[in-house]
């Protein structure tokens, strides 16, 4: 069975003017979506406390909401958990004055008696409610995540980076971590616009989409530096446009397969792992567009070219010298 | 002919046999069960099996295996609910002597546990159970021994007659301690003294001023490091100690960073109790002693009941043999700098290091200048409050333990620096040079976060999670058949054979499954697939310029390598990353994400590439089914 047409020479970086234009604009409108909207921060990242209850009968949201107001508790942030049998309450800590042992102590002693409190509120309410868990974050702790996280995402793109460069060349490098860049901020940026909680398991989600985004680039790339090696006379348009329509088959069914897992995960792994699996579902369209439309243009005008590409032994002058 | 070697078919067909052998334990679940362990040398034999077993027939809890398992007594129930109350009724039946832990039996055939098959241990998450996460506060740990210098140096300069105008530790902390001295002759007679002391003290003189001749005493940095990385060390062997009195079989205790300690409870429900083991006061007390463990004076006193005025008796650990010991305190366990072991030079016995504050060596050497000869003992008490609901109230019941952790006679005079000598063991030793330390915590924690996860929950997760690990699995296996064909068939057998070895690999190690990890696993296998699609796309290439079909699986096979090794290492790299993301649940995800990278590089190109060369090898090809 195929899908494409092998013969098919779409002239994909006839367009990339277009193309790259769409992921410039992309990429600002999801910068300023994070500065402006921000990511909706889960427990993790700003301390709190989260309590997670399911109920035997469907539950509405509005109405958890209610309960938790006329049993006195303040500001909740009220989430359904997939399904309309489980939700997540959220409390922000409110800061305690004093040394910080003490505070940091009584903050968690507290977490437990304002879980119980949560727990009675909606009793009252609806009996049928039972706590699955609930947890408590010093903010402290979130602070930390959050760098590590940067660090994390840093350290990534700048291995990645070496490593191209030493197996390729320098220009694909560079096109390599600014396609990636693109990915991981308009993924961010999908994040941040539908303000799906940003916690652990999602920002362990985006630093798996620059993993796979990467992947989808080097097979583009691997392609490009055979076409040139192999091809006599190389038109870099063309050769990079034939590298795109020859791989278009296995970047597309490799999405597809990749996300169909993805889906399986959200739409059957709970609550937990939702998160994890929209982000990279969002992360798997945006980074296959991305090594279709946005990679190549880019290597091409940072103009790459067959002699670059040549295999090292070319410059050794043991064999140039030969007749 | 087939250009497969046969040394890679024996290999393939070996690592698929290991795969499945160490991944066969998985598929015995653990069954809920309670372990029975003896304390304060109590015997745990054939009557201790019976008085339990007479004790759930009597509260009618019906348990499904009981047996002795070298030093402990395990008992398995249908259920947690059962298991919970089982706990509570052999908890009552057998008294103080024995710790009652719920835990999470293995089902695990002899064979397999001999060859050290062992299933995946079940994340908080899979299993429930209480997490903590402790900071420790390092500010205490410079505080302290800022303090400590400060007191030794006054000491020390007192000693050597030399006369200053004032000592005080500088107002910001970690910037030492300010000495003022009244000539220049004093400042380098104390530097000499100080540096002679102390080396880990960094001495620099300060520009003086009239009359004033200041000195600033800095604690070294890389003796601060230590001393900070000692303290996570010595307040982890702490927890450790106090939570295995605490009854939880397999808690994880570990550092994390330079100032954290993760804390996890499975089966734990009740975060209070937890929270009370943790935060426990613990104290140590050097006392006079009256008698030795076990003499005559003694063994009346506990018989009779009859315990002389002046005197307190406590029972030894280990030989549980009873002590008499003077009420009067000579140095407390705040006065306590130091405990190592170590090996007599003179004896060759194990021995005790200790070294005291200056304070604490003031009141050892007058103590000892009038005792030589005379029994001196080591008394530990450590205060945990048990939360009890009394009439729907919380109430906090103190439980104290007091113990003689050491008793000695005293050889000769001594004041700062001494040694016990005479243990029985290296392990001895040691575990009285931690008890010694680590008796109170180093330093102040308090809990950084905290989550409860209930046992049904878990539950829960773990059926969620196999279910989408095992839906996720045959959509791609059709997926792949139908648009593949019969290369799409054996990607499929290689997919399947990737699961298994990367469960297998994961259980070697022993990396605990987590629902991240779930989540790893089902996005691995995903990926995995890639490779097949590249191998798979390479040989339709081939075909259509024409290639024979073994020349284009051969062609399709070497030129997909280089991608797929290319393509590989760059993920690689991302999941390496996550795995040094110190927190729980990233790490997690990226160890499970590493090891599928590699399972899956074999799987997908060396086994694929084994049962293509089966199928196809000696047969004449008109075509190829991919």
């Amino acid at each position: 069975m195929e899908i494409f047409n092998h013969n098919s020479n779409v002239p994909f970086l006839h367009w990339r003017k277009i193309s790259t234009v769409i992921a410039a604009v992309l990429m600002i409108a999801s910068i300023a979506l994070l500065f402006t909207r921000g990511l909706n921060y889960g427990l993790d990242f700003t301390g709190g406390i989260s309590v997670e209850v399911k109920y035997e009968r469907a539950v509405d949201v509005g109405d958890v909401r209610r309960a938790l107001d006329e049993g006195g508790i303040e500001n909740p942030v009220v989430q359904s958990l997939g399904g309309s049998r489980q939700v997540l309450i959220r409390l922000q800590p409110k800061k305690v004055e004093g040394d910080a042992a003490a505070a940091g102590e009584s903050a968690s002693t507290r977490a437990d008696k304002v879980a119980a409190s949560v727990m009675a509120a909606l009793k009252k309410d609806r009996p049928d409610a039972t706590e699955n868990s609930h947890s408590f974050v010093s903010p402290q702790v979130g602070d930390e995540l959050k760098s590590d996280g940067s660090i994390a995402a840093i350290f990534v793109m700048i291995g990645i980076g070496v490593y191209l460069w030493i197996r390729f060349e320098r220009r694909f490098a560079i096109a390599a971590l600014l396609t990636e860049v693109h990915d991981t901020l308009v993924t961010l940026g999908v994040i941040s616009l539908v303000q799906r909680e940003f916690d652990l398991t999602v920002l362990a989600s985006v630093l798996a989409v620059i993993g796979y985004s990467i992947n989808d680039k080097v097979v583009v790339f691997d392609r490009i530096r055979e076409l040139f090696r192999l091809s006599r006379k190389a038109e870099p348009e063309e050769i990079l446009n034939r590298s795109i329509n020859t791989t278009l088959s296995r970047t597309i069914i490799t999405s597809l397969f990749t996300g169909i897992t993805m889906a399986a995960l959200y739409f059957f792994g709970g609550p937990q792992v939702h998160g994890f699996a929209i982000t990279m579902l969002i992360g798997i369209v945006v980074g296959t567009l991305s090594s279709i439309f946005v990679a190549s243009p880019i290597l091409l005008w940072l103009g790459v070219s067959k002699k670059d590409l040549m295999p090292q032994t070319k410059d050794n002058p043991e064999l140039a010298r030969r007749p | 002919m087939s250009d497969f070697p046969r040394w890679k078919y024996a290999l393939v067909a070996l690592v698929l046999l290991f795969g499945i052998i160490y991944a066969l334990p998985n598929a015995f679940p653990p069954v809920p069960s309670v372990q029975v362990l003896a304390t304060h040398g109590a015997p745990l034999d054939a009557s201790v099996k019976q008085k339990v077993a007479d004790a759930l027939t009597a509260q009618k809890v019906a348990y499904s295996g009981l047996e002795i398992d070298g030093d402990h007594l395990v008992a398995d129930f249908p259920n947690a609910d059962v298991q919970a109350k089982a706990a509570d009724v052999v908890k009552a039946a057998l008294g103080d002597d024995y710790t009652v832990a719920l835990n999470l039996a293995s089902t695990v055939p002899g064979w397999l546990r001999a060859i050290h098959a062992n299933s995946m241990p079940l994340g908080l998450d899979l299993q429930g159970g209480v997490h903590f996460l402790m900071a420790v506060d390092q500010n205490a740990v410079v505080d302290k021994q800022e303090e400590r210098y400060a007191d030794d140096i006054r000491a020390l300069l007192r000693e050597k007659n030399i006369r200053y105008e004032s000592l005080t530790r500088s107002s910001q902390r970690g910037q030492g301690i300010n000495v003022v001295l009244r000539s220049a002759a004093d400042r380098s007679a104390a530097t000499d003294a100080i540096a002679i002391d102390y080396p880990d003290l960094l001495v620099q003189e300060r520009s003086s001023t009239g009359d004033r001749f200041p000195l600033n005493v800095t604690v070294k940095p890389e003796k601060l490091r230590e001393l900070a990385l000692a303290t996570i060390r010595q307040n982890t062997a702490t927890l450790r100690n106090r939570i295995n009195a605490l009854g939880v079989s397999e808690p994880v205790i570990q550092q994390q960073g330079e100032d954290q300690i993760v804390v996890e409870l499975a089966g734990v429900q009740n975060p209070a109790e937890a929270k009370k083991v943790i935060g426990a006061i613990a104290t140590l007390e050097y006392r006079a002693g009256i008698g030795y463990p076990g003499d005559p004076r003694a063994v009346e006193a506990a018989r009779t009941g009859n315990v002389p005025p002046d005197a307190n008796l406590y029972y030894e650990r280990g030989s549980n043999l009873p002590v008499l010991v003077s009420k009067r305190i000579i140095v407390t366990g705040d006065e306590l700098a130091d405990a190592a072991s170590g090996i007599d030079q003179q004896s060759g016995t194990p021995k005790v290091d200790v070294t005291l504050s200056a304070s604490g060596a003031k009141k050892m050497l007058d103590f000892t200048s009038a005792n030589v000869g005379k029994p001196m003992a080591v008394v530990y008490v450590e205060t945990v409050y048990d939360t009890k609901i009394v009439d729907g109230k919380e109430v906090h019941i103190p439980h104290t333990t007091q113990e003689v952790i050491s008793d000695a006679t005293i050889q000769g005079v001594f004041g700062k620096q001494f040694q016990t000598t005479g243990l029985n063991s290296p392990k001895e030793a040691s575990e009285l040079a931690l008890l010694l330390k680590g008796g109170s915590l180093a330093a102040p924690m308090n809990i950084a976060s905290q989550s409860v996860i209930g046992p049904s929950m878990g539950q829960d997760n773990i059926e969620k999670g196999l279910r989408a690990v095992l839906l996720g699995l045959g959509l791609v296996l059709l997926a792949a058949a139908i648009y593949y064909h019969l290369f799409g068939l054996v990607a499929d057998i290689a997919l399947f054979f990737n699961l298994v070895i990367l469960v297998a690999v994961m259980s070697m190690i022993g990396v605990t499954l987590t629902m991240p990890g779930i989540a790893g696993i089902v996005l691995t296998l995903g990926m995995a697939i890639d490779a097949n699609v590249l191998i798979c796309e390479r040989v339709r290439e081939e075909l259509r310029n024409g290639s024979s079909p073994h020349a284009s699986i051969r062609a399709g096979y070497e030129k997909a390598w280089a991608t797929i090794l290319d393509a590989n290492v760059t993920h690689l790299i991302a999941a390496l990353a996550l795995t040094t993301m110190g927190s729980g649940p990233i790490k997690g995800f990226g160890v499970t994400l590493l090891i599928g990278i590699l399972t899956s590089m074999f799987t997908s190109v060396t086994v694929t590439h084994a049962i293509t060369a089966l199928i196809h090898g000696n047969r004449k090809l008109k075509t190829l089914s991919v």
